[in-house]
């Protein structure tokens, strides 16, 4: 099936997602679409398979204008999203997860089921136990069954989000075998990643995402060289050399310490990580979303236990001692959503600081008050000690969530620090982090602008799929390299050197 | 399964006419909303809505005995809303509470019955501390469900409050049984001098109001003025960024159950030496529930808990003359509490 769209517009509140889109994807191939985070891949996948409406714009199946308003409806009409997270019924055996949405008249009976099942599982080359429970599958078969499952029901467009992620070698092979041999049968693939080398064995065509456009606009034909691809998604690119080479040795001790860590979370697998953070740095994490940014900085708060190895803060062994714990030994938690799990929206900056107050029965509100009044003019932070720190601005808000950090903190872990911020507040944030850092904190950030990273870092740490490249100080990085290291490229030799 | 409940600013609020009048513009529509469902329900009995709304409003102060009849229930609904207050700012829906009452007014019984000839004043004290025990340690074993196992604490609450029942009719019908023949209608009556100092023509024992306020006085205080309270209310708006900050959110969510359980398992010990001066089987008699009402409506503003728990106390005394004058059941006092309830949270909900 040919699908188009045309001048697909998506606003999220201000953010425009998708921005007038116009392109087309032809039946029998498999086409890619790349795109740093927060592109539009996502929100654009979405659209084409009825998870989200459009604001503005045309969907075109077969030259006939549709209107998706659910995944069913998608779906009857032809299309199948695999999700990133598998959205089926972990209670349900396989063959049931098939039969409880197909829509009706699909399967005459559980048998014809089982018998369509087994044999396009054997027709794409995918091992399956119609009878096996879905949560004792893992994330790969449960990949499998979903493709399945959507080309049972009659997709002729099969759309796959970021699908090697957190599947093995072997799955992924299997995955693009039965991919190419879903193409050959005239089906349409998209084929979302920010893997460049997966984009460049698998994808006919590639269409690459910039702030909710295509650039440049319509499809290009694969391959294409990587560098350009690479500007493309970034912006700019530049070449440097790519040489690895250590910071000399602090003397203070480091805030944290990771000794053979492996820790587990949802699909991605932490192993045997080694590192130690020093006082006085700032280290900037850079990769795309979930490729294990955010399962370090969960595991270095303490909000995650490690599965094995040792956490040790300022020297001590806090391995599994909590999240207070972490906090008592200095270290503090910047949370991304600054209402959702940083600050209490309903009570005010004043309440806040009571609530840091450790001793007595009662709230000393004088006090409280006297260091919201001081925070506020310290941070700049436009806001009485009694206003609800919910009608502030991000960027107050997150002058808030500085000022609130205990004199005494060590480790700083901020997550995105400057999301949603205009220029202005994000420096006024900076400057901040940066004066903490002067003070023998060790900063660790996450950020998925590039850009941010490059500016503030002293050392940037790469993630690339579930893997924690050691740190590179920043003058020996490039943006271009920096670009290349988050697709993967060259991130096995940044591994093999550090080594 | 974590209810966030917005606890209303509690220290001194200003607000210009304007404002007030507007803010009084949805509770009234809820009211008018709320008596005209009722009046629905009485019309299709075909009573006199008019009569039956002067003997449900207003019947409770027709005589001293039914004012203090209404006084004697408001006391034990009091202070369950009160409690109910605590867990509702700490952002739990308590509906346990009724069985934390069952439990407090069993482990009253206790001490009661054990040492019947001691001086009544320490025996009070004693059932007083049992029941408040009893009812915390119910309430608790909630706080474990909901902390070890991740059960709900309105299914966990649910479920406690059938077990509760169950152990006061066991207790009633095995080990408290009646001297004579096991009764239904509770154990033996305690000594005389064991019942709360009472003025007999009246049924109003003094003591119970009086514990009810003070236990609304001390909760009010708690909630804003402590760092306790603080913690509490920051636990219940949003747990994830109190204990970013700092604040042992599971201790707290579980203290906060302890205290209403030890103010329920109190209003259970009244109910013991107050007012039926026995166990019986149905010694919570829903005025545990009827406090989640009271609570629900009063948003857990210690401000309103007192006149609401007032309101529906006399509604309730003043239906149980329904049958009697107008021959319909007394039940139509539970349509007006919950339409009132239903409405005043319909008005509430932000549009969105």
């Amino acid at each position: 099936m040919h699908i188009a769209v045309e001048n697909l517009t998506k606003r999220f509140g201000p953010v425009c997602a998708n921005d007038r889109l116009t392109v087309s994807f032809a039946a029998g191939q498999i086409h890619g679409v790349l795109g740093e985070n927060g592109a539009g891949k996502s929100t654009l996948m979405k659209l084409l398979s009825g998870y989200i409406q459009p604001d503005e714009g045309r969907i075109v199946f077969n030259d006939m204008p549709r209107r998706l308003r659910g995944p069913g409806d998608a779906l009857a009409a032809g299309v199948g999203m695999v999700q990133q997270e598998p959205l089926d019924i972990p209670a349900f055996t396989v063959l049931e997860n098939l039969l409880c949405a197909a829509p009706p008249g699909v399967f005459r009976s559980r048998r014809a089921a089982q018998i369509a099942l087994l044999d396009l599982a054997e027709r794409l080359g995918f091992p399956v136990d119609p009878a096996a429970r879905l949560d004792q599958l893992t994330i790969g078969q449960r990949q499998q069954v979903e493709i399945m499952r959507l080309l049972l029901c009659g997709a002729q467009v099969l759309i796959l989000d970021e699908p090697t992620t957190g599947i093995t070698a072997a799955q992924a092979r299997a995955l693009f075998a039965a991919l190419r041999q879903i193409a050959a049968e005239g089906r349409t693939v998209l084929f979302v990643s920010h893997k460049l080398e997966e984009v460049a064995e698998l994808c006919h065509t590639v269409t690459v995402l910039r702030n909710g456009q295509v650039v440049p606009p319509g499809q290009l034909p694969m391959p294409q060289p990587q560098e350009y691809l690479l500007a493309l998604m970034f912006g700019d690119s530049g070449a440097a050399p790519p040489i690895y080479r250590p910071l000399p040795a602090i003397d203070a001790p480091p805030v944290w310490e990771l000794r053979n860590v492996t820790v587990r979370s949802g699909a991605l697998h932490l192993v045997d990580l080694n590192h130690r953070f020093a006082a006085g740095r700032i280290i900037g994490l850079a990769g795309l979303d979930g490729s294990g940014q955010q399962v370090l900085l969960r595991l270095l708060a303490g909000q995650q236990a490690p599965d094995r190895g040792q956490v040790l803060v300022n020297g001590r062994d806090l391995t599994g001692a909590g999240a207070i714990a972490f906090r008592q030994a200095g270290v503090e938690y910047l949370p991304a959503d600054r209402l959702h799990d940083g600050m209490i929206g309903a009570l005010s900056l004043a309440d806040h600081f009571a609530l840091l107050q450790r001793n007595g029965l009662l709230v000393d509100r004088r006090r409280a008050e006297e260091l919201a009044r001081q925070a506020i003019a310290d941070y700049q932070i436009k806001a009485t000690p009694v206003t609800p720190i919910a009608s502030l601005s991000g960027g107050n808000q997150q002058r808030a969530m500085l000022a609130l950090i205990p004199p005494t903190a060590r480790g700083i872990l901020a997550e995105q620090p400057t999301r949603g911020l205009d220029v202005a507040s994000a420096r006024a944030i900076w400057s901040r982090l940066q004066a903490r850092r002067d003070d023998g904190c060790c900063i660790i950030f996450s950020s998925p602008d590039l850009d941010e990273i490059m500016e503030y870092s002293d050392e940037v740490i790469v993630c690339f799929a579930g893997r924690i490249g050691p740190p590179i100080p920043r003058a020996l990085l490039s943006a271009g390299r920096l670009a290349e290291l988050i697709g993967g490229v060259g991130f096995d030799a940044l591994v093999d050197v550090a080594r | 399964m974590a209810v966030t409940y917005s606890l209303p600013r509690m220290d001194g609020m200003r607000t210009d006419r304007l404002k007030l009048a507007a803010s009084l513009t949805r509770p009234m529509l809820a009211l008018v909303a709320a008596f005209a469902l009722t009046t629905l329900a009485l019309l299709s009995t075909g009573v006199s809505p008019l009569e039956a709304y002067r003997l449900v409003l207003f019947g409770a102060f027709s005589t001293p005995v039914r004012l203090s009849d209404m006084i004697m229930l408001a006391a034990p609904l009091l202070l369950c809303a009160v409690g109910l207050s605590i867990t509702f700012a700490g952002g739990l829906y308590n509906l346990g509470v009724e069985g934390q009452m069952i439990a407090g007014a069993i482990a009253a019984m206790v001490p009661l019955r054990l040492w019947p000839d001691w001086p009544p004043l320490l025996l009070w004290l004693l059932a007083g501390l049992s029941g408040a025990a009893g009812g915390a340690l119910w309430a608790l074993l909630i706080g474990a469900l909901r902390q070890y196992a991740n059960v709900s604490e309105i299914f966990a609450g649910l479920g406690m409050n059938f077990l509760a029942s169950g152990l006061a009719l066991y207790m009633v019908l095995g080990p408290w049984r009646r001297q004579t023949s096991a009764s239904l209608s509770g154990t033996d009556l305690l000594p005389r001098d064991l019942w709360l100092p009472t003025i007999d023509r009246l049924r109003l024992a003094p003591a119970a109001p009086l514990i009810a306020l003070l236990a609304l006085a001390v909760v009010w205080w708690a909630l804003t003025k402590t760092r306790w309270g603080l913690e509490v209310r920051a636990v219940g708006l949003n747990p994830a960024a109190a204990g970013r900050l700092g604040v042992a959110a599971a201790r707290r969510m579980a203290e906060t159950l302890a205290a209403c359980g030890a103010l329920a398992g109190i209003a259970g010990m009244l109910q013991v030496v107050a007012v039926h001066h026995a166990l019986i089987p149905n010694i919570s008699s829903g005025i545990g529930l009827l406090g989640l009402l009271v609570a629900l409506l009063a948003r857990a503003d210690p401000r309103w808990l007192l006149p609401i728990a007032v309101a529906f106390a006399s509604f309730t005394v003043g239906s149980i003359q329904l049958p009697l004058t107008l021959g319909i059941d007394s039940a139509i006092a539970g349509v007006l509490q919950g339409a009132l309830v239903l409405f005043a949270l319909v008005a509430r909900a932000r549009v969105r």
